[in-house]
């Protein structure tokens, strides 16, 4: 394993990171369970509690550049183990959103499939498994990616050759041009909430609340 | 029987490598009464990639599908596919903090105006069906089937998310397995990742992974390993050849649990759908039947046996019953006795 250095420690990543997942990433006391039952540990760079270890010394250019990120799997076991209810494969997850915005790719094959399976989203509101081959190849040029499936599902008609496009794939490729755009950013959404609130803090607004509180009615329950 | 209707998202795998689980799943929900009613015109979920890059995009694709019910009067949904239950379920919670909310409509400009429930199909047919109706419903018991049940890692998981069975050893499968007829064997990798979202990227992770849970679940014994997840399967079956070029020794099917549920209701084959499996189910079926008739010649063997026993305890019986009688008739009021025996004799 390579050594790191830790002279330069940015702290504002460290709060970057424990903000953007809503985990408080100083109480992993190091224990190595989330590393313990890693299914991908023996893929990973640094396993899973390092990067957490490595997160809280704020050396956010080994995180943001490791393979590990890339190549979780976001099982959830290393959430569920946690003795300190840190949402550990939520951290990761967190890791590799703000991995992609910086350009870092640690793994670009993983980028390359994720990048398919969105563009494939776009361009038909539903998820087609040959097309997301097919741009996988592309992307990656690895063009004999699981070519040896293909007789055993193509028979079988199980393999749609073309993709189930519905209606609102308009609406669908919105979404993902909408987000491309900045339209979620948090705050501008923020500033158009304190607005709306500022000006309309009548019944309306309060009814509007009542109704839209509580999406999950498990979760309420 | 009560009929219930739910929303129902089949998910983009259904209409792909997991057909055999959406053919399958709508048959057994329409046998216990179980009205599925179509999202219409659902999109993606958006699945691992989608909140790889962003978890407000992942919900906003999540909340389209919500708002498409709301349309038409749907708020409470089940799905077969554990990916799409996590997904859709996490938009939910993380649709209850306001500013997240906020983002989210940003990018469907079509803001949830009710409340929503998401559930997986398995959950249902276990709490709300309950095991003694889909018991009733047996017509062909998967008596003599040695059967494992592999859950895959995000049913269950987190916890405090799923709140459903229990994340380190979850028995509702095992359960509806059981109640069907067929012997399940307790599987430690229940819950244990196969590496199925990464196995194309990362396709070292197949084999490594995979080929661990079926080694083990071959090494135990099992005819099937029986799985609810479109991930999970395609990464055991489709890709069980792989696994077999890196070492594994088996060969072992992997239907869904809603095939053998439909297989033990006596449904036709285009409601099993086992066609459509990778590797062949039939194997397990003929040591299923000689398995049972195993059984069923060594239920007969033991009738036989307790037959016999209880010839001669009754033989026996008679001796002593006559010895005791002739007993009793050398005692005064033994005579008694002899009456109220030829009574009850005459009353038969
Ligand atoms: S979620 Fe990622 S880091 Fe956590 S156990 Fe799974 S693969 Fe490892
Ligand atoms: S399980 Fe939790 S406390 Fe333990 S090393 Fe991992 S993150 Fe840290």
């Amino acid at each position: 394993m390579e050594t790191v250095c830790l002279n330069k420690q940015d702290n504002s990543f460290t709060r970057a990171v424990e903000e953007r997942s809503g985990q408080v990433v100083s109480r992993c006391y190091q224990c190595g369970n989330c590393t313990a039952g890693c299914p991908m540990s023996f893929l990973f760079d640094y396993p899973v509690s390092r990067i957490m270890r490595l997160i809280q010394a704020g050396q956010k250019e080994t995180v943001l550049s490791s393979k590990a990120i890339w190549l979780c799997a976001a099982c959830n076991t290393c959430t569920q183990r946690c003795p300190n209810e840190i949402d550990v494969s939520g951290v990761m997850d967190t890791c590799r959103q703000m991995a992609r915005r910086e350009n870092k790719f640690g793994v670009h094959a993983v980028r390359a499939f994720v990048n398919a399976f969105i563009d494939s989203v776009k361009f038909n509101g539903r998820s087609h498994e040959v097309g997301i081959m097919a741009l996988y190849m592309l992307y990656t040029g690895r063009f004999w990616t699981d070519v040896d499936l293909a007789p055993k599902v193509l028979p079988k008609g199980k393999m749609a050759i073309l993709p189930h496009r519905i209606n609102g794939r308009a609406e669908v490729a919105a979404i993902i041009s909408r987000y491309k755009q900045g339209f979620s950013d948090p705050e501008l959404v923020r500033a158009r909430l304190a607005a709306a609130g500022g000006q309309g803090a009548g019944a309306s607004a309060g009814g509007d609340k009542g109704s839209r509180a509580g999406h999950g009615k498990e979760a309420a329950s | 029987m009560s009929k219930i209707t739910l929303g129902y998202f089949p998910g983009c795998s259904g209409l792909g490598t997991s057909a055999e689980y959406e053919k399958s799943t709508r048959a057994v929900c329409r046998e216990l009464g179980i009205d599925l009613r179509e999202i219409p015109d659902w999109n993606c979920c958006g699945s691992t990639p989608a909140h790889t890059v962003d978890p407000v995009l992942s919900s906003a694709f999540s909340a389209r599908v919500f708002a498409q019910g709301e349309q038409v009067g749907i708020t409470d949904v089940i799905t077969p596919c554990p990916s799409c239950l996590s997904n859709l379920r996490n938009a939910l919670r993380h649709m209850d903090d306001e500013l997240f909310a906020a983002r989210v409509d940003a990018l469907t400009e079509r803001p949830l105006k009710q409340e929503h429930s998401i559930k997986s199909v398995l959950q249902v047919i276990v709490e709300d069906i309950g095991l003694d109706s889909v018991k009733a419903r047996v017509r062909k018991p998967l008596t003599g089937l040695k059967a494992v049940a592999y859950y895959g890692c995000l049913m269950n998981r987190p916890e405090k998310v799923m709140r459903f069975d229990d994340p380190e050893n979850p028995v509702a499968m095992d359960q509806v397995l059981e109640v069907l007829g067929a012997e399940v064997l307790p599987f430690p990798l229940k819950v244990d990742c196969c590496g199925g979202s990464m196995s194309i990227p990362a396709r070292r992770s197949t084999p490594h992974l995979a080929g661990k849970i079926l080694d083990l679940a071959g090494e135990m014994g099992a005819d099937v390993v029986v799985v609810a997840c479109p991930l999970c399967q395609m990464n055991l079956d489709l890709r069980q050849g792989q696994s077999r070029a890196a070492g594994l020794k088996y060969t072992l099917p992997v239907p869904y649990f809603t095939q053998l549920m439909a297989y033990a209701f006596g449904l036709s084959d285009a409601d099993t759908a086992f066609k459509l499996l990778a590797e062949d189910i039939a194997p397990a079926f003929t040591c299923m039947s000689r398995r049972s008739d195993e059984i069923k010649a060594e239920e007969a063997r033991k009738a036989v046996l307790a037959e016999e026993k209880a010839r001669a305890a009754a033989e026996k019986a008679a001796k002593t019953q006559a010895g005791t009688e002739t007993a009793a008739e050398k005692q005064p009021g033994g005579k008694s006795r002899a009456n109220s025996a030829s009574a009850a004799g005459g009353a038969a």
